[in-house]
């Protein structure tokens, strides 16, 4: 919905952003021909997520605040896990470490080729939706649907189910899944990471707008491995902390248009998390596959066009599968599939990589094993205000553009960097204003 | 919103998907539907669902999905429009039916939440409460869980589209797990388990990986909470940890609610 009145003077709005998870909307305004305010309004109901968990045991905020976003229920968890076993100074084997990033990978898939192909893919090519786009290319959208049903089928065999899996908990799982289980992943993973390559090659021939963004990126990084689930929280600007660290470093911040609180590092800087960061910092750590298929995509050693995000997601894509499938070949099951949580006081940092970005929790417990404080700083409240950044510059960039095109393009700017917006509402109505 | 005008003669039954306070895990069982959902896509017209499309066609609507609980005054508003304009009204998931995670804030003191989240509650037009739909307009059927089981939302939208009314279980998770031979957890090894007082629709998932159940899909058609109440409280649960397992997503589901207000600690009168 735009509303233009002189070419000079605009307000482009658009009310319920669609494509994205969750409820938001964007407004900006264009006076004498230049852009004077943007903003990003987050109107998805609170949940309050961080109240209902007080007073709760210790081993139920995985189950609880997997219900945070139904699209990564698996990050919620595992931040929740981290956390709980860092509150206890505890440490899973490394069978239960495999087993827990192969879980990771089914969702990253999931989640990534539904955004990729189903909701982001349209942008580019001019459709309203996925429905639209496969009139027009339906290999492109069988393909990513395949996609998807392989990674919930990796959530399905490891969790038990892909939205909300039940069998993870504090410490592991409830039980493994047989050798026999996992084997029969193998096939399907090989498919998919062709698929994925397949994708790659796809969305890296899309045209891209010339958008270039100064970001600060923050990822988690292990030298051993495209992080995920481990590693340090480090920055293009040097930070190497913990998450403990990292969430003492960081001020949230609640203003009136958004029920999500924005983060700034040092009080001070927008910062970007998600797959453009973790591409940055992780790339040396990629696979051959992925790494190959990005050299071939033309990537290099970073990317700072938002819009090209589809191209690197699709590496991750890569990676993801790649990852799964080198799990899946030297499984071993976990015995005991967890490790005891004591009955304790404690507190506890955890923060993982969701497939749209870093995902802290912390939790303080008391010496009942009951939560006395928990804290979430989900993804998309922090890349708010680099979202926010992003659109400035598309709004600027585009005047010349008629009404509807430039709201459609900003629309793609916040799909860009695949927000979900239920889990910031601890998000999208476009709307441009030329006064 | 811009969006393509209606075909004319476009003769599918139109389907709506609408979002109140939610995860989007519901909705998101629609597009699992992975293998189905281009077919589904040719046999009606999606006429309005955000997390698929920028399209949006204006009501009415043959069929609504209702995904989400009522938490703010302005949904309190649009849940009525969305009735006004949908032929049948079906809500999908705990949130919907029984108000979800989020209905916890129910069992507060008012204004407690807002106060523990946010440094301006003032800048929340946040009820509360969270209400399930049924509360607040008439609902034509209820799919349960949390979230929704995809065979459970396809055997709902075919059934709709044929025009008959769609077969769903009302017997407990119990029977699934006898059907698909998995030992009684709790006669074995005295795992707490909903399992007894809790709908089928999962296919027992939960004790499949030797976890009791806790309830996700609410409670069956016939619970007899006070009976398993008694039974695992004997069985050595304590008192608080049963509110809790009571008192989760669908804690506003009325057998689950009475039977966890049925063992608060009795504070002294006031
Ligand atoms: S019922 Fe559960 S899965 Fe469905 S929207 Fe609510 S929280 Fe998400
Ligand atoms: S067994 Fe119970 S808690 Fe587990 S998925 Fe089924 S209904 Fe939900």
């Amino acid at each position: 919905m735009s509303h233009g009145t002189r070419r000079a003077d605009r307000t482009f709005a658009v009310d319920g952003l669609a494509r994205v998870e969750g409820e938001g909307s964007f407004r900006a305004v264009v006076r004498d021909g230049v852009v004077a305010d943007v903003e990003l309004t987050i109107f998805e109901p609170p949940r309050f997520f961080e109240a209902l968990l007080r007073g709760r045991d210790r081993l139920e905020p995985p189950d609880i605040t997997a219900r945070i976003c139904g699209i990564c229920p698996v990050a919620y968890q595992m931040s929740a896990c981290r956390a709980i076993e860092d509150a206890y100074g505890l440490r899973v084997g490394a069978e239960i470490a495999a087993l827990r990033r192969l879980l990771y990978c089914g969702e990253w898939i999931q989640s990534h080729a539904l955004h990729v192909a189903l909701l982001h893919a349209p942008d580019f090519l001019g459709c309203a939706d996925a429905v639209e786009l496969a009139q027009l290319d339906r290999p492109a959208v069988e393909r990513g649907l395949r996609l998807k049903r392989i990674g919930n089928m990796v959530m399905e065999t490891v969790g038990g189910r892909s939205v909300h899996p039940v069998n993870v908990r504090v410490g592991g799982f409830y039980k493994a899944p047989s050798p026999e289980q996992i084997a029969a992943l193998a096939e399907p993973l090989r498919e998919a990471r062709d698929l994925a390559l397949a994708t790659v090659e796809w969305t890296a021939g899309f045209d891209f707008p010339d958008v270039e963004a100064d970001y600060l990126f923050v990822a988690l990084h292990d030298p051993e491995r495209y992080a995920i689930d481990s590693g340090r929280i480090c920055s293009t600007a040097g930070l190497d902390t913990d998450a403990a660290g990292f969430l003492a470093a960081i001020v949230e911040e609640h203003v009136e248009r958004s029920t999500a609180l924005q983060s700034r590092l040092f009080g001070r800087d927008d910062y970007l998390t998600g797959p453009l960061a973790r591409y940055a910092l992780n790339r040396e750590q990629l696979g051959a596959p992925a790494r190959g298929a990005a050299d071939a995509a033309g990537l290099g050693a970073s990317c700072r066009n938002p819009f090209r995000s589809i191209v690197v997601r699709s590496v991750e894509l890569v990676e993801a599968c790649d990852q799964a499938l080198r799990i899946v070949e030297s499984y071993g099951a976990p015995h005991p599939p967890a490790v005891d949580v004591p009955v304790a006081a404690g507190t506890g940092t955890g923060a993982t990589e969701a497939p749209r970005g870093l995902l802290l929790h912390r939790y303080e417990i008391g010496a009942d094993g009951l939560i006395t404080s928990a804290q979430i700083v989900p993804p998309t409240a922090q890349n708010q205000l680099s979202i926010e950044a992003d659109l400035r510059r598309v709004v600027e960039l585009g005047l010349d553009l008629p009404d509807d095109d430039l709201t459609w393009r900003c629309e793609q700017a916040v799909r860009n960097h695949d927000p979900c917006i239920s889990c910031a509402a601890h998000f999208l109505d476009v709307e441009v204003v030329r006064r | 919103m811009t969006g393509p005008e209606p075909v004319p003669g476009d003769a599918r039954p139109s389907l709506a998907v609408w979002k109140f306070a939610s995860c989007d895990g519901c909705q998101l069982t629609l597009l699992d539907c992975e293998e189905e959902l281009l077919a589904l896509a040719g046999a009606v017209r999606i006429a309005h669902f955000t997390e698929m499309s920028r399209a949006s066609i204006a009501g009415p609507y043959d069929v609504s999905l209702v995904e989400g609980s009522i938490t703010t005054e302005e949904d309190a508003r649009r849940i009525r429009e969305v009735r006004e304009s949908s032929r049948t009204l079906v809500t999908i998931g705990a949130c919907a039916t029984a108000g979800g995670i989020q209905g916890l804030r129910n069992f507060a003191a008012s204004g407690e939440y807002a106060r523990a989240v946010y440094a301006h509650p003032e800048y929340l037009a946040s009820l509360d409460t969270s209400t399930p739909v049924e509360q607040h307009v008439h609902v034509d059927l209820a799919l349960h869980g949390c979230p929704i089981d995809r065979g459970q939302l396809l055997e709902v939208v075919t059934a709709l589209l044929a025009g008959r009314r769609p077969v769903l279980p009302g017997h407990s998770v119990c029977e699934q797990c006898k059907a698909r031979g998995t030992v009684c957890l709790l006669v074995a090894g005295g795992t707490p388990c909903l399992g007894p007082v809790t709908r089928a629709g999962c296919g027992a998932l939960c004790p499949a990986v030797d976890r009791g159940c806790f309830g996700c899909f609410g409670p069956a058609d016939t619970a007899n909470t006070e009976a398993l109440a008694r039974r695992l409280i004997s069985d050595g649960l304590a008192t608080d940890a049963l509110v809790r397992l009571f008192r989760t997503f669908n804690a506003g589901a009325p057998a689950f609610e009475k039977e966890g207000r049925a063992h608060e600690p009795r504070h002294p009168a006031s």
